[in-house]
């Protein structure tokens, strides 16, 4: 059984301009210890079908569908049931650490009171345990630092104290949600390599969400791609990286700079991401996919299982990378 | 910390200074004041006014002679009434006026704080419309109509509460004036209170606390109402102004015996010392709670650096 | 070359501006409370202005018949009398006048003051715009009204001296909004391009500067406007403010609150119409800003 059990979970956002969709029937399990890579443009509901999960949504938003954790539904569960998941059994980290941390409060108060309250441990207790997470995260000074406030540390050290704050009740499931967008490149590297090792030392599922596909490779086992609220593609990340089935992961891995070639001009997927408020009946892709024909534009394709575990949403045959 | 008190308190003295300053050079160049040749004054409060402005000495030297006084807490004798001395008339109606401002304050900052909070928890549900009527109204009714208007239906029509008087400042005859002088900034403290709170419930880190599986209530009263409360506080010295000035309408109206009083009828019967008097009182006491207010800000907000 | 870079630049400018003036005239007569408000304004101008024919009292004459009579059609004085004989009805709009015209008085003062003090510190910028708004900071904890009384005191009661002691007190506020305006214009490219073909900083502000921030200054005037009303009323309420026999909202809302037990026409009437008169600048305010300036809702 996995960990983590997602079937058919759509979001809907009631807005001024009527219903709008912003994810579809998402499909998707992640195994105890595993780490599932979750890549899309901005936009395409990858954060929000993972808000849905933590009941997080906006007021205005409903999510339908099941998600399961270790076997027990957990989708749309009243607040006081899910206050016993959060940060207990599933934490979460945002993408702009400069913000997701409280200015108002000092750091060992945000951390600590994750501990008393789930935990019931004393001050004491709490503090200690907090010091020693932030040892964990390669905090130095810790000591010093728990005194501090959020606005004293750097983007970089902000967002190990949200990795610290997540893992202090050691959660099976870890959902980290672009945790490297707001940050320099160096510190990029510094924070996957953390997450990298935590994974190891904690054992903890992680769930990354990511536009970024050199982030995926280096930390994921599987990776889904999104596009408009669904899902395009699924599969191992090998997989995805050496044979991609679908023409718009294709066309994000040719995206990608590369130093080995020497090529002028870098490609670009041309045009813009479809208005949710308004799909097409066909395929959502179809209008900037380099494979499109008739049938795309007539009916969606779905998204069917093929070679084992992979699955893919697209009517074109063969898709090789180039 | 200690340090940013110690300089906030030294920008304060400069700003009474010049207060004091420009009430001086006024009075001194006003047409018709005892302190111009061209004097309409009672022979016997003038040789009092004389002596104790030292009239003969240099204009410098005059300035510095009231600066003393000012600090020494002691303002000569009133134009008007000879009986008594400025101290007299400000010592006895200051605790009159400070009970009804501090009562009215207070308890504009307590309802309006709290009618802030609902509304927002509650947004666009009645409470939260009614709120927002409430707070439309008073920011249109001014002080000088609400209060006749609260006379007219409690004390006239209903015959519940007094319709004035002080009487050694009982209960009955505190709520009709605390109210009317209240009213307008319950309404503007709800009104911020409540705006502040939606955007403070809507930022990151209050997903972030809720993602910790703290309770809702835990989030408001820990996370949320002290970055919320800053737009408050900050407003919390215009509003101590506002109802300072009130108190000038709303002690004529109730006919209570304070320095809003003392002052309008000063003003109407020209006592020129007086006006004088309780200008650099009242600015005092303006300057001394702002910087309070700048104090308490800086303790609630981490990121003001001392 | 540059002139010509410039004048396309501000071609295009003046183009999103008027199309984001048309966008927020859309939202603005859209939004029903603000619209009526502004209908009513517009009427009780009117009637304050010509209503007088309607009468055949004048302001200051004393009816010697009927002193202190409840409203009645059949005597003419269709809001009664007052004390002394007087119509309340041609009494309010008298009133109306000087209340209406000291609220537009005063917020014109305001505006220019705050207009050049705000655009002069933004765009200067530094330790001088440091200063200047320190300047600021310290009058708007000062006791304004304590000292406008005070110089009433001293220089005698006159209409003409209210007017811009008033306007005088309530830049503070015009001029931050102002500074904020043109600091954040100052780094827009049309600015950069009129400072590099050479025009004096003074030419920059008056020509570019204080037009791209008149918009959102014609909406705190609207907010202003009541609040002048308000400060003139409670000058008169004090008996500060208008003398005898001239009149003003504030002056009557006194007279009939002293006498309200016996004649309460003579202090609702006049009371009525300032309290709408309020509500509806209040409502056209609020209106102005949010179809200007739409993410506030």
């Amino acid at each position: 059984m996995s960990l983590l059990e997602v079937k058919n979970l759509s979001v809907d956002f009631d807005t001024h301009d009527g219903v709008v969709r912003a994810v579809n029937e998402l499909n998707f399990s992640v195994d105890a210890g595993q780490t599932l890579g979750i890549v899309g443009e901005s936009g395409s509901g990858k954060s929000q079908s993972v808000f849905s999960i933590m009941g997080l949504l906006a007021k205005n938003g409903h999510a339908r569908g099941s998600v399961k954790f270790d076997g027990n539904e957990i989708l749309n569960l009243p607040e006081k049931e899910l206050n016993h998941i959060r940060a207990e059994q599933i934490a979460m980290i945002f993408q702009d650490p400069m913000t997701s941390l409280n200015p108002y409060m000092k750091v060992e108060k945000q951390l600590m009171e994750v501990l008393i309250k789930h935990k019931g441990s004393s001050k004491e207790e709490a503090y200690a345990q907090s010091l020693q997470m932030l040892d964990a995260v390669k905090i130095p000074e810790a000591k010093k630092r728990m005194n501090m406030y959020p606005h004293e540390f750097s983007g970089g050290m902000r967002q190990r104290l949200m990795i610290a704050m997540s893992l202090l009740c050691r959660p099976k499931l870890l959902i980290a949600d672009e945790p490297t967008t707001a940050l320099d490149v160096t510190v990029q590297a510094q924070i996957l390599q953390l997450m990298h090792e935590l994974k190891n030392d904690f054992n903890t599922a992680i769930i990354l969400i990511t536009h970024d596909l050199g982030v995926v490779a280096g930390l994921c086992d599987n990776v889904m791609v999104m596009y408009a609220g669904q899902t395009m593609e699924y599969g191992s990340v090998e997989n995805i990286f050496y044979e991609p089935a679908h023409p718009y992961t294709t066309s994000l891995l040719k995206s990608i700079p590369k130093l080995t070639e020497n090529i002028e001009i870098l490609e670009t997927i041309p045009g813009n991401p479809p208005n949710i408020l308004n799909l097409p009946i066909g395929c959502p892709f179809e209008e900037r996919c380099y494979a499109a024909m008739t049938e795309c534009k007539l009916s969606r394709p779905d998204l069917v299982n093929f070679e084992n575990s992979r699955q893919r949403a697209c009517y074109f045959e063969k898709v090789r990378y180039e | 910390m200690l340090k940013f008190i110690i300089r906030r308190v030294l920008i304060a003295i400069p700003t009474l200074l010049v207060l004091i300053s420009i009430s001086f050079v006024l009075v001194h160049s006003a047409p018709g004041s005892p302190f111009t040749d061209d004097r309409d004054i009672p022979p016997a409060i003038m040789k009092n006014i004389e002596a104790k402005y030292h009239l003969d000495r240099p204009l410098i030297v005059q300035y510095c002679y009231y600066l003393k006084d000012v600090v020494t807490w002691d303002f000569g004798p009133s134009f008007k009434f000879k009986d008594y001395s400025i101290n007299d008339l400000v010592n006895k109606s200051f605790p009159v006026s400070i009970k009804i401002g501090f009562l009215a304050f207070l308890f504009a900052l307590i309802v309006g704080v709290a009618a802030g909070v609902i509304a927002s928890l509650n947004q666009n549900s009645k409470i939260d419309y009614s709120v927002m009527t409430f707070a439309m109204i008073g920011a249109a009714i001014p002080n000088f109509v609400l209060a006749p208007a609260l006379v007219l239906f409690f004390a006239i029509y209903m015959k519940i509460l007094p319709a004035g008087g002080w009487n050694g400042g009982e209960w009955k005859y505190l709520l009709l004036p605390v109210f009317a002088m209240s009213f307008r900034y319950i309404a503007s403290i709800a009104r911020i209170m409540r705006a502040s709170m939606i955007e403070v419930l809507n930022s990151n880190f209050i997903r972030t606390a809720r993602a910790k599986g703290m309770s809702n209530s835990y989030v408001i009263i820990h996370h949320a109402l002290r970055p919320a409360i800053l737009p408050v506080v900050s407003y919390l010295g215009p509003a101590f102004v506002g109802i300072i000035t009130g108190s000038v309408v709303i002690e004529t109206i109730f006919g209570l015996p304070g320095i809003g009083q003392l002052f309008v009828n000063g003003a109407l019967n020209r006592d020129y010392n007086m006006v004088l008097t309780l200008t650099i009182i009242i600015g005092g006491l303006m300057i001394l709670f702002n910087t309070i207010v700048d104090i308490l800000y800086a303790v609630i907000d981490p990121k003001i650096k001392y | 070359m540059i002139s010509n870079d410039k004048k396309e630049v501000l071609e295009k400018l003046e183009l999103e501006s008027r199309s984001l003036f048309q966008d927020a005239k859309i939202r603005f007569f859209k939004n029903k409370a603000a619209v009526l408000s502004l209908v009513i304004i517009c009427i009780i101008v009117l009637f304050v202005l010509f209503g007088q024919n309607l009468s055949q009292f004048a302001y200051e004459d004393t009816d010697w018949d009927l002193m202190q009579v409840a409203p009645s059609f059949l005597t003419g004085h269709f809001f009664g009398t007052d004390d002394l004989g007087r119509d309340i009805f041609v009494r309010t709009l008298q009133g109306g006048k000087i209340s209406l015209m000291v609220g537009l008085m005063g917020a014109c003062v305001a505006v220019v003051i705050g207009v050049f003090y705000g655009a002069t510190a933004g765009f200067i910028g530094g330790k001088i715009d440091g200063l200047m708004m320190r300047i600021v900071d310290i009058l708007a904890s000062f006791p304004f009204m304590f000292f406008i009384i005070l110089l009433v005191t001293f220089f005698g009661r006159n209409i003409g001296f209210i007017f811009v002691a008033i306007g005088m007190v309530s830049w503070l506020d015009v001029a931050r909004i102002v500074r904020g305006q043109t600091l954040s214009l100052k780094e827009k490219e049309f600015i950069e391009a009129a400072r590099v073909s050479g025009t004096s900083n003074f030419k920059i502000v008056q020509k570019h500067i204080i037009p791209n921030v008149i918009g959102i200054v014609i909406v705190y005037a609207t907010l202003l406007i009541p609040n002048m009303i308000i400060f003139e009323s409670f000058l008169s309420f004090l008996g500060l403010g208008v003398q005898e026999p001239d009149t003003s909202w504030g002056a009557l809302v006194n007279e009939g609150s002293k006498v309200m037990d016996i004649a309460v026409w003579q202090l609702a009437f006049p009371g009525l119409f300032l309290v709408i008169t309020l509500f509806c600048f209040n409502f056209i305010g609020d209106g102005l800003r949010d179809a200007l300036d739409p993410k506030d809702r």
